[in-house]
């Protein structure tokens, strides 16, 4: 059991390590650009498959976390405090050291929040946020979950599209790069290609490594005795509201997490980064990895954000994943990769005589 | 403000609440009739309208409106017999995906269809700058159409529901399936039939409300939104309930405008649908001892 956990981690560290060295020796590097995205949804997508197929909660509102994160460490890095320097609150903050000077694209002087400093209040503000509407929210189950869960996303979407200093509908753009330290900076500068594509997939397997042994333990046990039946957990004393309230706030930090980096390293966000659509994707993904099936979910969300972002799914990009959703769904509610989906196959061939006395 | 724009807020209104309230209804009868909801419900109002005006640029508006109706039921009917019919026992949380992937289906079926332009029909009489004025209170004559269809549709439902045999025996497959089927109801049937009913009843909203808020391929979204509001906060199930409150939310966000900028607009409708759901899930109209029975 715990030979067949490090082998695959191993496994992921050794794909990870593979990609990297063939598309240099294949001179196709510019791929790592759409594959350092791709290592940043897949943060969502562990997340989400966390809370989805380990806690047997919907959400549908996990763009808008994704969200918060981009956007308020976009709106840190970019806004310029200089013109209230003097103000008491901003000296204070300046004072702790999280304002940077720095000059902007025309050469202005600008005064911003540093980007470790914006990196750190925008997680704990997701966390918060997650906390307060996961509270109530978490109590809902079915529709009701996934209407509420909904709902958050679209309030996330809509204020952050009509906001003007949130720049509408045009985003946020123009940020600075994040040096996380001397050396390492994300940023989308294409001679730091490379290294920004070995800091997206090592925070992936960090995520991944503690997510396993989350799994693995008491806590990953009590979740599954959620998702099988809520009532019979809690009458065997484990304490329901507080295991799914804890991994949706955790599943919100991966989010925001992966919302701030990509934001650096993209250099900006846009509005349509917090849609239902990016919401409903991330289900589409960890549905078609098979709900509980960490490893399903990170390798089909590799492979279409990929595919999607390089662009090869064209215009059909979103029926697509339409369509894969109903197949999904009707098919193999397991997953695609999973040991029964050559028997539900077969099954579906081979119409046995119903048994029994109906 | 003067009594005047009072009564053209509340007018602008109950417009919107009669879309969301048809939309409400449609979610309700399948509610009703299989316990899922239907996330592609604003998909048949995207639907009825797009339809509707294509077919207007060859023949009569009423026929138009009829053929359209009677398209989108089929539609309504072939998905359920395709991808619903034959599931045995899913589970709410694989319902909610295959529908939000039919819906997505759909509006991408419609993208490829009709473009991303923006359409509607021509209004029912006269045109869009007819008025009718009650004192300064200026009422397009569209709006009396939208309202009237839908106070007709609501009628003709509650009389179907509850005076002839095959409303009948939807109610009793709502209400106990297992019962029903005992009884020598074909269940099965009534989830089509459901599902038929309440693509009908979207699409036709669709057509009596594309000349005011015109139809786009992804117009369907937004509705089911506010749809799935509205029907909460009358009582999931509950039709009648649902008209009440697609008012009552109708108004409320067109006052809203007056305090916040309209790029809010959904906001203040969706967090009314949040604080309903954290408070009370049965909804304004439900009572708390049947809601004591149900799992929110």
């Amino acid at each position: 059991m715990y030979r067949r956990k490090y082998l695959q981690i191993i496994g992921l560290v050794a794909a990870v390590v593979g990609v990297q060295l063939a598309a240099s020796f294949t001179n196709t590097t510019h791929h790592l650009t759409q594959l350092t995205m791709t290592g940043y949804y897949s943060l969502v997508i562990v997340g989400l498959c966390l809370l989805m197929g380990y806690a047997g909660q919907i959400s549908l509102g996990h763009a808008g976390f994704f969200a918060i994160g981009g956007y308020i460490s976009a709106f840190l890095t970019t806004y310029n405090l200089l013109p209230y320097k003097d103000r008491m609150f901003v000296s204070l903050i300046a004072k702790t050291g999280m304002l940077v000077n720095r000059r902007e694209l025309y050469g202005n002087e600008a005064l911003n929040f540093h980007p470790w400093a914006a990196c750190i209040i925008a997680v704990l503000s997701a966390m918060v946020i997650a906390y307060v509407i996961g509270r109530p929210v978490l109590k809902l189950k079915g529709h009701y979950l996934a209407m509420a869960t909904l709902g958050f996303g679209i309030i996330v979407y809509r204020i952050v599209l009509g906001t003007e200093s949130l720049g509408a509908a045009d985003g946020i753009s123009d940020m600075p790069g994040f040096v996380l330290f001397p050396g390492l900076e994300i940023s989308g500068k294409s001679s730091l290609r490379i290294r920004n594509y070995y800091v997206a997939w090592g925070l992936v397997i960090i995520s991944v490594i503690l997510l396993v042994n989350l799994i693995h333990s008491r806590i990953g046990r009590a979740l599954r005795a959620i998702h099988g039946a809520e009532d019979a957990a809690d009458a065997m004393g484990i304490n329901t509201a507080k295991y799914k309230l804890n991994i949706f706030v955790l599943s919100a930090v991966f989010a925001a997490i992966g919302g701030v980096f990509l934001t650096h390293y993209n250099g900006g966000i846009g509005p349509s980064e917090a849609s239902i659509m990016k919401s409903v994707r991330y289900v589409a993904i960890v549905a078609i990895g098979g709900m509980a099936n960490l490893w399903g979910a990170l390798i089909m969300g590799s492979i279409l954000n990929f595919l999607s972002l390089r662009g090869y799914l064209g215009s059909y990009d979103d029926a697509l994943f339409g369509v894969i959703l109903i197949v999904i769904m009707l098919f193999a509610p397991e997953g695609l990769i999973s040991r029964d989906i050559i028997g539900n196959i077969r099954a579906l061939f081979h119409k046995s005589p119903a048994k029994g006395p109906l | 403000m003067n009594i005047e724009l009072f009564f053209q807020y509340i007018v602008a209104g109950v417009t919107y609440g009669t879309i969301y309230a048809i939309v409400a209804i449609g979610f309700n009868i399948i509610y009703n009739a299989t316990g899922i909801i239907n996330f592609a419900q604003g998909e048949f109002v995207m639907l009825g309208g797009m339809t509707a005006v294509s077919l207007s640029t060859f023949m009569p508006l009423p026929s138009a409106i009829i053929s359209a109706v009677v398209i989108v039921m089929i539609i309504g009917a072939l998905i359920e017999v395709l991808f619903i019919r034959w599931l045995t026992n899913p589970s709410v949380l694989r319902m909610i995906i295959i529908t939000i992937g039919l819906s997505i289906l759909i509006r991408e079926i419609a993208l490829f269809i009709w473009g991303e332009g923006v359409r509607a029909l021509p209004y029912f009489t006269g045109t869009s700058v007819t008025t009718l004025s009650v004192g300064d209170v200026h009422i397009s004559p569209q709006v009396l159409w939208a309202t009237g269809i839908s106070a007709v549709t609501v009628i003709a439902l509650n009389l179907f529901f509850n005076y002839t045999l095959l409303g009948r025996q939807m109610r009793a497959c709502s209400s106990n399936r297992n019962a029903a089927r005992l009884c020598g109801i074909n269940t099965r049937n009534m989830v089509t039939l459901s599902f038929t009913l309440s693509a009908g009843i979207g699409a036709l909203g669709g057509c009596v409300v594309s000349p005011m808020t015109y139809v786009q391929y992804d117009s369907g979204t937004g509705l089911a939104i506010k749809g799935f509001t509205v029907a909460i906060l009358g009582g999931l199930g509950n039709s009648m309930a649902a008209v009440a409150a697609g008012m009552l939310l109708g108004i409320l966000e067109s006052f809203s405008i007056w305090i916040m900028p309209t790029a809010y607009k959904d906001v203040i409708s969706i967090s009314i649908l949040l604080g309903m759901l954290f408070i009370k899930p049965s909804g304004l109209f439900g009572s708390a001892e049947t809601s004591r029975l149900k799992d929110f």
